[in-house]
């Protein structure tokens, strides 16, 4: 295998757990919500599928990630929908809940230093014909399951949101709730629906990292993917098509270690990892004047 | 504040407190763990003898006080600071590298000196981009501090990977301070070093400000009422967050500088294990009053201290100690926000 | 003579302790357009609201075409064909014309697509002249386009009985008269139009009937034919003429000069969005005198008396102000006090900018309970300002500002919201203010109000100041953009 294939195949693993968790923050954040929770949700549906899979095997994995992404998303929900607490503390609050519930729960459940845990795992499923184009045949279509439904999500996302009725809804209450109330919307029920799909995202990307690249459990393996879904999130300019072009940003920024090895380049692995957030930095401040970013977002809603 | 209003704000406190030690009482349980030895190893490791008070938990209190009153100035102001992580590395990277260059050309206290104040300006410097991001361009605060952690951290590592990385190449690590680049010692033979006093002065300091002087009561009317404080007060709202914004972030580059030459005499990637976002827990718990951010950073300090022993010698998950502080804020968040209900309903 | 298109008999509604509709009578011929007038606070939004489904009734019916009818919710008055539009438009800015339309449509699969959206917009446009570009952003529309779409959202939903709350407020006279066109044809074909409107010319010109409201009750049901502006006038201002007994505006005293001290020259404002809020104002106020200013909701005295008090730079004209100036705002939770903090501190908050090192507390606390007693502040050792009464907070608001005897007071509605022992204090302190020498400009909507304090009166009218009598009617007919 060339470099260069290598290389985009490792785009696309990387890239795979992201493009989850930046596809529920999207949704969240087109409601009018920011869900730094999600970090939560992700690790919570890392350990969800681990206990699952040892149970009943991969499919079974990721039910119990949507499950435990779900429990997360409920909680947050509860607190900031119901209680009316601010987003960003209740968020940071259960981020860190569950990085330590899970954490303590499999040392418990599992040793600290016990055997590394292995669970069933996906392996990557070859799709004849497609998998031989040419770089990117091996990179888009020789991996594992859980990649291959995103290449539907992002395209239904995008008809959803701009095509439908309630992707209309969902737009209008993250830009001004009370038009969109007027209209008949009920604002916090589309504000639940949009938490408890961007927590169930959230489990499919832990899903993802357990059931389909790590084949067990570490704690806090989530590793910040929730933030950085909400700098993808920001980067792509919260539309469906810009998301996906910067997961594979973030994507290609993580794998380029693998091709900087292959090619003996001197980039040092942590700058290239950082490359991305200061991107982002740089469009969110460049994007100034074109109102990008849902008006109502992070609103404190009395 | 009046004797009454101080039992309100401190009652629902204790409330929380007391749900949360029941919350331990049932993880332990429920984590297997013996509770006779649990608790005895908490206790002993936190509070039982002078060597864990002085060596343990003051030690792990240090950053927490210094970083809770970070969260506190900017909280206070209404600024959403949650990049403390990132101010805090940013501070230690940048003292940290000052203390090895100058340990062996200045005077040792000199040379310390130099470092704690780069470790300042850096951390101020680090807020300063997501302050500006915001008043120039509109920024939420959440989103580029979220971002600017995320960059501190990869900036570190690669530092101990290259550039500061110590003479063997071996370790992801820089170079060891040397003993006059390091901050004294309180007591002989405890690892309490000056910058738990430091803290602990800085709490009163800014207690002070806040409730005595005319820029503290510029912060807090900015963060408590900025429209009557713009309309009323004829205040610039935007420059008094702007600059508590990055003044918040000084304190946090203050606090990585202290742990680099009061603690770890090293720097590595994880010099902080996610002490800007328990300080965030600290901060809430002490109701963003500084003075109460010394109790809650020692209480938290003893959590984490005794979690440690309850790990060694009872086998509960290091763990224990971060859950307990998320309940902790979410605790303080449910019972503020009922309490505002009930409020509401009320007239 | 058919049933009534809509019909409100008897209608009451309480909010809190005020009734702001009492019995109430509205009942609207179809295919005619009907004037529905009143002062402000009269009633009127209230009362379409509860047509509208958005407010219920506390009693009375509401019938539609001869049929009682119950909402709960205003999708079941949309549902059977009443339509509403609202004086503050409830659009998405960041949403396309054909979006805005389409919102609150139901439905995953079925409805909702751009391109049957855009074809609805068009369609409408064509039908009824009221066109707009389906593909355009909300927030690049001229207020006058918004003002259409906000029509045509109603229209798309099958409105034939059409409410409009003060739709000409924000328009141009060119724009106006093109939406009087419009509503004509609506209601030659067979619509019903219910104008909500304090342009009482505009009105007569424009309805085949006309209703009045005066402090929730129905004083004038008329075709427009049989009534005259100087009836209309009467309906809805009452007997009340003139000064009026009580109302003892005053000689003034000795404090009195004649050099101004607050004085506006050519003083013009534009808003964000670059439309002229205010055209050209010249104000003079000398000390020891009482200006009151009166204008119907978003007539530009917003802007006047904030620049006025020193809070806003206008666009353009010049400003000479005094340099003690105390300012009573109208939102006070908002604007003049912060609730969570204690009366010293809400002392403190007026001068906030001025204090240099050191807070002088143990001043500011006895300057606090000093103003709590002289203002009769209760209960006097309340910790925070938020724990008072809205009355409470007004006095302490209204003391805190004349602290330090402030040259020139600006007041806005002083006594809303206030019991009537409250209200009286608060009048009373506002004319010990001028005795001592202080100019006041006092902006009210309740206009008796403002008879019994002011000695000059400015109206302010679609962003035009201008003087007029003291007198009711005058100040009535001002309001209402009668010269």
């Amino acid at each position: 295998m060339s470099a260069t294939s290598a290389f985009a195949e490792a785009v696309v693993r990387v890239a795979t757990p992201l493009a989850y968790a930046a596809l529920g923050e999207l949704v969240v954040e087109r409601a009018g919500i920011i869900n730094i929770g999600l970090e939560g949700s992700i690790i919570a549906g890392a350990y969800g599928a681990l206990v699952f899979a040892g149970h009943g095997g991969a499919i079974f994995g990721v039910a119990g990630a949507l499950l435990a992404g779900i429990l997360l998303a409920t909680l947050f929900a509860v607190f900031v929908l119901v209680l009316r607490a601010d987003q960003i503390i209740t968020g940071t609050a259960i981020s860190m809940l569950a990085l330590g519930t899970t954490g303590a729960l499999y040392q418990t459940m599992y040793g600290s230093v016990g055997a590394a845990l292995t669970t069933p795992t996906f392996a990557p499923m070859v799709i004849p014909g497609l998998s031989s184009l040419p770089v990117v045949g091996r990179a888009l279509f020789a991996q594992p399951v859980m990649t291959y439904p995103l290449y539907l999500l992002f395209p239904i996302l995008a008809w959803w949101l701009y095509r439908t009725a309630d992707g209309l809804a969902l737009r209008a209450v993250g830009e001004k709730p009370s038009a969109a109330a007027a209209a008949g919307i009920s604002v916090s029920r589309v504000q639940w629906l949009a938490l408890l799909f961007g927590g169930a995202m959230g489990g499919l990307s832990g899903a993802t990292l357990v059931l389909a690249q790590a084949g067990t459990f570490l704690e806090g393996m989530s590793a910040g993917r929730g933030f950085i879904a909400i700098a993808i999130v920001a980067l792509g300019r919260w539309t469906p098509l810009g998301v996906a072009g910067a997961v594979l940003l973030f994507g290609a920024a993580g794998a380029l270690q693998f091709l900087a090895q292959a090619m003996a380049w001197p980039i040092p692995y942590s700058i290239s990892l950082a490359t991305p957030y200061v991107f982002t930095l740089v469009v969110l401040a460049v994007a100034r004047g074109r109102a990008v970013a849902p008006v109502a977002l992070g609103a404190h809603r009395e | 504040m009046s004797r009454a209003r101080a039992w309100r704000e401190a009652l629902p406190v204790g409330a929380v407190a007391g749900a949360l030690l029941l919350v331990a009482v049932v993880v332990l349980v429920s984590a297997g763990a013996d509770l006779r030895t649990a608790l005895s190893a908490l206790w002993i490791g936190s509070l039982g003898s002078r060597y864990a008070l002085l060596s343990a938990t003051l030690v792990r209190a240090t950053p927490l006080i210094l970083l809770g009153l970070s969260v506190t100035l900017a909280f206070r102001a209404g600024v959403l600071n949650i990049g403390a992580e990132g101010q805090f590395i940013a501070g230690a990277s940048a003292g940290g590298a000052v203390a090895l260059a100058t340990a062996a050309v200045l005077p040792g206290p000199v040379s310390l000196l130099v470092a704690l104040t780069t470790g300042v300006v850096a951390g101020g410097v680090w807020a300063a981009v997501a302050a500006e991001l915001r008043r120039r361009f509109g920024v939420l605060e959440v989103i580029s501090t979220l971002m600017l952690n995320f960059i501190a951290l990869y900036g570190v590592s690669y530092l101990v990977h290259g550039p500061l990385q110590e003479p063997t190449h071996v370790y992801p690590q820089s170079a060891t301070l040397p003993m006059v680049a390091r901050l004294p010692f309180v007591f002989d033979g405890q690892r309490l070093h000056v910058g738990f006093i430091l803290a602990v002065l800085l709490g009163l300091a800014l207690w002070y400000v806040f409730a005595r002087t005319a820029a503290g009561f510029r912060i807090r009317i900015t963060g408590a009422g900025a429209a009557a404080a713009a309309s009323a007060g004829a205040v610039d709202t935007a420059r008094v967050s702007f600059l508590a914004f990055i003044a918040s972030g000084a304190i946090a580059g203050g606090a990585g500088a202290v742990e680099v030459t009061g603690v770890t005499y090293t720097l590595f990637e994880r010099i902080s294990p996610g002490y800007g976002y328990s300080a965030i827990a600290v901060a809430l718990l002490a109701r963003l009053h500084p003075v109460a951010v010394i109790g809650a950073g020692v209480f938290f300090g003893a959590l984490e201290a005794g979690a440690a022993a309850m790990q060694r010698d009872a086998g509960v998950p290091s763990q224990f100690a971060s859950i307990l502080e998320a309940l902790a804020i979410l605790g303080v968040l449910a019972v503020d926000r009922l309490r505002a209900r009930r409020q509401e309903a009320a007239p | 003579m058919s049933d009534p298109a809509l019909s409100l008999r008897g209608v009451s509604k309480r909010f809190g302790r005020t009734l702001a509709l009492d019995g109430a009578e509205l009942h609207v011929q179809p295919g005619t357009i009907h004037a529905l007038l009143g002062e402000n606070g009269a009633g009127k939004s209230t009362l379409m609201r509860i047509a509208f489904g958005e407010l219920r009734a506390d009693d009375g019916v509401v019938a539609l075409a001869g049929t009682n009818r119950e909402w709960s919710s205003s999708a079941d008055a949309i549902a059977v064909g009443i339509g509403m539009v609202h004086q503050h438009f409830t659009l998405v800015p960041a949403l396309t014309v054909a979006e805005n339309v389409a919102l609150g449509d139901r439905g995953f699969w079925g409805g909702y697509t751009p391109a049957r959206a855009a074809e609805r917009v068009r369609k409408i446009g064509t039908q009824t002249g009221l066109v707009l570009d389906p593909t355009a952003r909300v927030a690049d529309l001229s207020v006058g386009a918004q003002q259409r779409l906000e029509i045509v959202k109603a229209l798309a939903r099958n409105a034939r009985v059409l409410i409009l709350d003060e739709p000409t407020a924000v328009l141009s006279p060119r724009e106006s008269a093109e939406l009087y066109g419009w509503l004509r044809e609506f209601v030659a074909g067979g619509g019903t139009g219910i104008l909500i409107t304090h342009k009482l010319r505009e009105a007569l010109t424009l309805a085949d009937d006309v209703t009045v409201l005066r402090h929730g009750r129905t004083v004038l049901q008329s075709a427009v034919s049989e009534v005259t502006e100087a009836s209309v006038v009467t309906a809805l201002l009452g007997d009340a003429r003139g000064p009026r007994v009580g109302s003892a505006r005053r000689s003034p005293r000795g404090m009195r000069t004649d050099a101004p001290v607050v004085e506006l020259r050519r003083v013009s404002m534009k808003d964000a969005r670059g439309v002229l809020r205010l055209r050209e104002a010249t104000v003079a106020v000398c000390a020891g005198e009482i200006l009151g200013v009166a204008g119907i909701e978003g007539a530009g005295q917003f802007d006047l008396l904030r620049i006025l008090a020193g809070r806003r730079a206008p666009s353009s004209g010049t400003v000479t102000l005094p340099s003690r100036i105390g300012f009573v705002p109208e939102d006070r939770l908002r604007d003049a006090i912060v609730p969570t903090m204690s009366p010293a501190e809400n002392v403190a908050l007026h001068d906030a900018r001025h204090f240099r090192g050191h807070m002088p507390w143990r001043e500011l606390e006895s300057e606090a309970v000093a103003i709590i007693a002289e203002y009769d502040v209760r209960p006097t050792d309340s910790a925070t300002i938020g724990a008072l009464s809205g009355g409470n907070q007004q006095k302490f608001v209204l003391g805190r500002e004349l602290r330090g005897s402030p040259q020139l007071l600006v007041v806005e509605n002083p006594t809303r919201g206030l019991d009537i022992r409250a209200a009286a204090f608060v009048l009373d302190r506002i004319r010990s203010a001028q005795d001592s020498g202080c100019a006041v400009i006092v902006y009210s909507s309740d206009l008796d109000e403002l008879l019994t304090l002011a000695e000059r009166m400015l109206v302010c009218h679609a962003g035009e100041v201008r003087e007029v009598p003291v007198e009711m009617e005058a100040i009535g007919r001002a309001m209402v953009g009668i010269t």
